[in-house]
């Protein structure tokens, strides 16, 4: 045996002592749900490690589920789980749901809609073996990090956001409303089960719990191409809800 | 305690000093160019915090990065995951 396939062996023994599974809530995700699978098995093919793709759909009317059932007899199910949900509930009880038959250590969130790239989850996981943080965020507002597709308005509703944010809660984190992060398991399940916020203060709420616990995060920086297909939602509603979020959170934490 | 406790804490710990010294509660009769100084110190104080925020939040904007070799990474990637997975035999 040569020395390098000798090196890959050991690599592949070490990560195979870690599971990470990845949890992807979808609903009307038909388009983007195959590319994203597809992408992650090439990552993850590529960089060795052990994982599961854990879909949780939440009845969607276009044909999710359908497409994702194709997906599972192209991957085996072995690696796609489905977890579909009858209606539309909330982000935390899908992950809840989807982590009930989650075999990972790790678990990955992230979104289908391909706005998270999944090239990022190799550099999370050397991140979270770098420092052994309990918790790994991506982050569009330091280093390399950035967006594409957001115009000057939602930068700055994005920036002031997060700023606001930053200075009332000063929460150890730089990208408080991100949801492509990596946990250990048992730190997501005694985060869930604390926050109660929904939207956009949901992945807020998270950050600021894990802090009130004392867990350690770890930041990685990360490249946010806004919805390729599909619509993106950034509304009045949706601005008024984050600032009744956050003071909640001020108010509470 | 609460984040909105801390604030207050400090808050008050500062408004609590401000007054003492702006009406002379301990007489410690401060010179009168110390003083001058001190009364108006909460409105300079809100006024350099709304400027520091400003321009945080403006030169944060302004050096936003535009990934636009992501995007196009993207883009070329879908395509290439489409074959595959026609190939694969996916029916989209």
């Amino acid at each position: 045996m040569s020395v390098v396939s000798r090196r890959d062996k050991i690599r592949k023994d070490e990560g195979g002592q870690d599971k990470y599974s990845v949890l992807l809530p979808t609903y009307n995700e038909r388009e983007n749900l195959p590319l994203i699978v597809w992408l992650l098995v090439k990552y993850f093919g590529e960089s060795g490690f052990n994982y599961e793709i854990i879909i949780i759909d939440d009845g969607s009317p276009d044909g999710t589920l359908e497409v994702a059932q194709q997906l599972q007899k192209i991957y085996g199910s072995d690696k796609i789980l489905l977890r579909p949900r009858e209606k539309k509930l909330g982000l935390g009880t899908a992950y809840i749901h989807g982590m009930q038959h989650a075999s990972g250590n790790f678990i990955i969130i992230m979104d289908a809609d391909l706005s998270h790239h999944p090239k990022f989850i190799p550099q999370f996981i050397g991140k979270q073996k770098e420092g052994n943080f309990d918790i790994v965020s991506g982050t569009r507002y330091i280093g390399n990090g950035g967006v594409y597709g957001w115009d000057l308005k939602r930068k700055l509703i994005s920036r002031g956001a997060n700023y606001l944010s930053q200075v009332l809660l000063r929460p150890g984190a730089s990208d408080l409303t991100g949801s492509f992060r990596l946990y250990k398991k048992e730190v997501l399940q005694k985060l869930v089960t604390h926050c109660v916020s929904k939207g956009y203060v949901f992945q807020m709420e998270m950050i600021v719990r894990a802090r009130q616990f004392k867990y350690t995060i770890g930041e990685v920086p990360i490249s946010f191409v806004d919805r390729v297909y599909g619509e993106s939602k950034l509304g009045g509603n949706e601005i008024v809800s984050f600032l009744k979020g956050l003071l909640t959170l001020f108010a509470t934490t | 305690m609460t984040k909105l406790a801390e604030w207050l804490l400090g808050l008050t710990l500062l408004g609590g000093v401000w007054v003492t010294l702006t009406f002379n509660l301990l007489g410690l009769a401060l010179p009168r160019a110390c003083w001058e100084v001190v009364w108006p110190l909460p409105v300079y104080l809100l006024v350099v915090f709304g400027c520091y925020s400003l321009a945080t939040v403006g030169y944060r904007v302004a050096t936003f990065n535009d990934c636009e070799d992501a995007a196009r990474e993207l883009q070329a990637q879908i395509t290439e995951a489409k074959c595959d997975l026609k190939r694969r035999g996916l029916r989209f």
